[in-house]
């Protein structure tokens, strides 16, 4: 009897078992079947969209007049956007595909900043041309590219969740037909590359890596004191020294201590010795100063840079934090990309950090030019249902990554505060920024 | 300070019966822009009084504020410098009221209300829209005076949210929370160098949810509660601390299985983690 009631227990058990199993089989079916399926739809969703790109390039080529040139570029850099974003929904972050998607970026800035720009006085040059006609031809080597890999993964049912796998395992993935696809679509454009460059654009932009670096290469002893001066007088011995390696931009010496809760840490130019970042992190009190009296030390503290002339412009409280930003001015100019940063605690004033890698990044000493046009006429050029609060003469970035002199408005618009930068020589506008508003707390604590 | 304590003694509730609260002034800080606080609420309040500023009395001194006391400052024939020093907060003080209780009492209950002069309370209030989702932290300032208020809003880095920055704190606190401050402000930093790479997407959510980009966001790490240290590192990256050295990709050498991440020229080495270009 007890036998009995035992096997029927026990075969309940078991069917309920292999039920629940099933289930969660099913369920975990379910869930993969789905990524699988947001993967397909970016992979089919990137070969349309690269076919179209293609073909609209192709017919831009075609095109005679401005008027449907215009429209016909700015939907090439749509396009090349959608191509972008599905590039980003894929799993190739492990695979070599960088070139590729530098590509598609590249395609979309040329047909970004043709399709502003009045064609009608300055149509497309030869160089630009020759440009369009090249991605073009690379565009169309993509597409066939793709396409074989379409027509594969829809023939034998490849699963991208296989290329996950072989990427994640690092294992046979030179058998992995996917992966050889879009290897061989990387590979094509090596070629590319320094056709975009004698052109004169490309991702990279001009050369900016800190042209104007003064002075001697540090040895690593002068590092070391270096390091030392800067991260509170700490006794060198306990500073940890490194060099850094071939990637970096600019060479660079890094120092680190830890004392207690505390630790410090510096990045400083090899050549000339110059900080570029420096952080010190503790536990940090309640604020006890204000964030004006915050400001006057990192004035202080900035002034101990050898970099003349800085302006704060921007101060912020972060909860227990001042954050100043500075500008690089001269005679009365100031230099936006020029910026330096400096965090100062609240509760006793003590410098916890300080950026000048925009600075150096930036900074050349040039002359320059004096304004082409006068105040008022800039003045006019700005939006007449602004009210215009204060000016100055500054030198920012603009689109094209060029260094222009532009004049600067604040201005005011019902509540909201924009910055308006007017082209010295030209009377261009070429930024206008609005400027942030706090925000509203939700009731999460930041 | 003895001052503003005297300032204290000046004022009496005027003639306007429905302020009841007496009022107390500021403290002795120099309020500039940027500041978040007590005061802030105090100045935003005042200047509303007489009309100077418009906007909401949020706590935090932001351009809206600062035209208003630079107009103040031209009306009253003071230096115009968008700073509120002595001089300026006592002119204030004189010119205008305060009812700390009442506007002590609206930021608590989390009420969208005004502080005009010559209007009654009754109209200067309106009822939170729907759910009341900013209601204050903490129960601190019961009866105005004591702790001080939280201040309803917060200072954020241009073109971010405080979302934003949840969610990049995530994925720095699943990454690298073992790391020491530093390695965590590099991969945050990481994650807007790529947010600008031509090759990487154009978002900080894009980045962080690209397949394959984290291990913390494949296995789900980002889900944890980060602490305030991770936060406090996203706002340094945002802030442009980068000690990666601008870097695009890190990697744990002794866990890490894709030869090709070798390849990359790399930078520096801050914690476990090695950071290339």
């Amino acid at each position: 009897m007890i036998r009995w009631s035992l096997v029927v227990v026990l075969s309940i058990a078991v069917v309920g078992l292999g039920v629940w199993g099933y289930q969660e089989n099913q369920d975990k079916n379910a869930v993969l079947i789905q990524a699988e399926n947001s993967y397909q739809r970016a992979f089919h969703d990137l070969t349309y969209n690269i076919d179209l790109l293609h073909d609209k390039i192709g017919s831009s080529l075609a095109m005679n007049s401005k008027q449907s040139l215009s429209p016909q570029l700015a939907d090439i850099w749509k396009i090349s956007s959608e191509a972008n974003t599905d590039v980003g929904q894929l799993p190739l972050t492990l695979l070599p595909f960088n070139k590729t998607e530098e590509f598609l970026y590249d395609i979309g800035d040329f047909a970004y900043r043709t399709a502003v720009r009045d064609l009608e006085k300055k149509p497309l040059s030869d160089e630009e041309i020759k440009l369009l006609e090249e991605l073009h031809a690379k565009s169309g080597e993509i597409e066939e590219e793709l396409r074989k890999v379409q027509n594969e993964v829809l023939s034998d049912n490849l699963r991208w969740m296989d290329v996950e796998l072989a990427l994640a395992t690092n294992d046979e993935v030179g058998d992995n037909t996917i992966v050889n696809g879009f290897k061989t679509v990387e590979k094509s454009m090596d070629s590319f590359e320094s056709s975009v460059t004698e052109v004169g654009f490309g991702s990279s932009g001009p050369e900016k890596d800190f042209r104007d670096l003064q002075g001697e290469n540090l040895t690593k002893a002068e590092a070391r004191k270096q390091a030392s001066k800067w991260l509170e007088k700490v006794d060198t011995e306990k500073l940890t020294l490194t060099k850094s390696g071939k990637g970096a931009d600019v060479p660079t010496y890094t120092a680190s201590f830890q004392e207690g809760d505390k630790n410090g840490y510096i990045d400083l130019t090899e050549k000339g010795g110059h900080p570029l970042t420096i952080m010190i992190s503790r536990e940090v009190n309640d604020p006890q100063i204000s964030l004006y009296e915050a400001s006057e030390k990192a004035k202080e503290y900035v002034g101990g840079l050898d970099i003349d002339n800085l302006e704060l412009v921007e101060s912020n409280q972060y909860d227990k934090m001042g954050v100043f930003r500075f500008l690089y001015t001269k005679n009365d100019v100031r230099f936006f990309p020029d910026t330096v940063v400096v965090k100062v605690a609240l509760d006793n004033g003590e410098i916890l950090g300080l950026s000048a890698r925009d600075y150096y990044d930036y900074h050349i000493d040039q002359d320059l030019n004096e304004p082409e046009i006068s105040l008022e006429e800039a003045r006019s050029k700005v939006n007449p249902n602004v009210d215009i609060q204060e000016h100055h003469l500054s030198v920012i970035e603009n689109d094209l990554k060029e260094q222009v002199l532009c004049y600067e408005f604040l201005t005011t618009m019902e509540s909201t505060t924009y910055r308006i930068f007017i082209n010295a020589s030209t009377g261009e506008e070429e930024k206008v920024e609005t400027l942030k508003k706090a925000e509203m707390k939700f009731n999460q604590e930041i | 300070m003895v001052v503003t304590a005297g300032l204290v003694l000046l004022i009496f509730p005027l003639a306007d019966g429905t302020w009841s609260k007496p009022v107390h002034g500021f403290s002795s800080q120099v309020i500039q822009q940027g500041a978040t606080g007590d005061d802030v609420i105090e100045l935003q309040a005042r200047l509303q009084y007489l009309g100077f500023y418009n906007g909401d009395i949020d706590g935090v001194f932001g351009w809206g504020t600062y035209w208003a006391l630079r107009n103040f400052q031209y009306e009253f024939g003071l230096d115009i410098d968008g700073l509120a020093g002595q001089e300026v907060k006592n002119k204030l003080v004189k010119a205008s009221n305060y009812d700390e209780g009442y506007v002590k009492k609206q930021i608590q209950e989390g009420k969208d209300f005004t502080h005009y002069g010559g209007v009654p309370k009754s109209q200067q209030t309106k009822q939170p829209s729907g759910q009341s989702s900013n209601q204050p932290q903490g129960q601190g300032g019961s009866e105005g005076g004591g702790q001080p208020d939280e201040p309803t809003a917060v200072n954020v880095p241009s073109g971010y949210s405080q979302n934003d920055i949840q969610l990049m704190a995530n994925a720095v606190y699943g990454e690298a929370r073992g790391e020491p401050y530093v390695g965590q402000v590099a991969v945050a930093a990481v994650i807007l160098n790529r947010v600008q790479s031509a090759s990487f997407p154009n978002t900080a959510s894009g980045v962080i949810f690209e397949p394959r980009a984290f291990t913390a966001v494949a296995d789900g790490q980002i889900w944890l509660e980060p602490n305030d240290q991770a936060k406090e590192a996203v706002m340094d990256a945002i802030n442009g601390w980068d000690p990666s050295g601008q870097a695009l990709y890190y990697f744990n050498p002794n866990t890490a299985t894709s030869d090709w991440i070798w390849t990359r020229p790399q930078i520096k080495q801050i914690g476990k983690h090695i950071f290339c270009k």
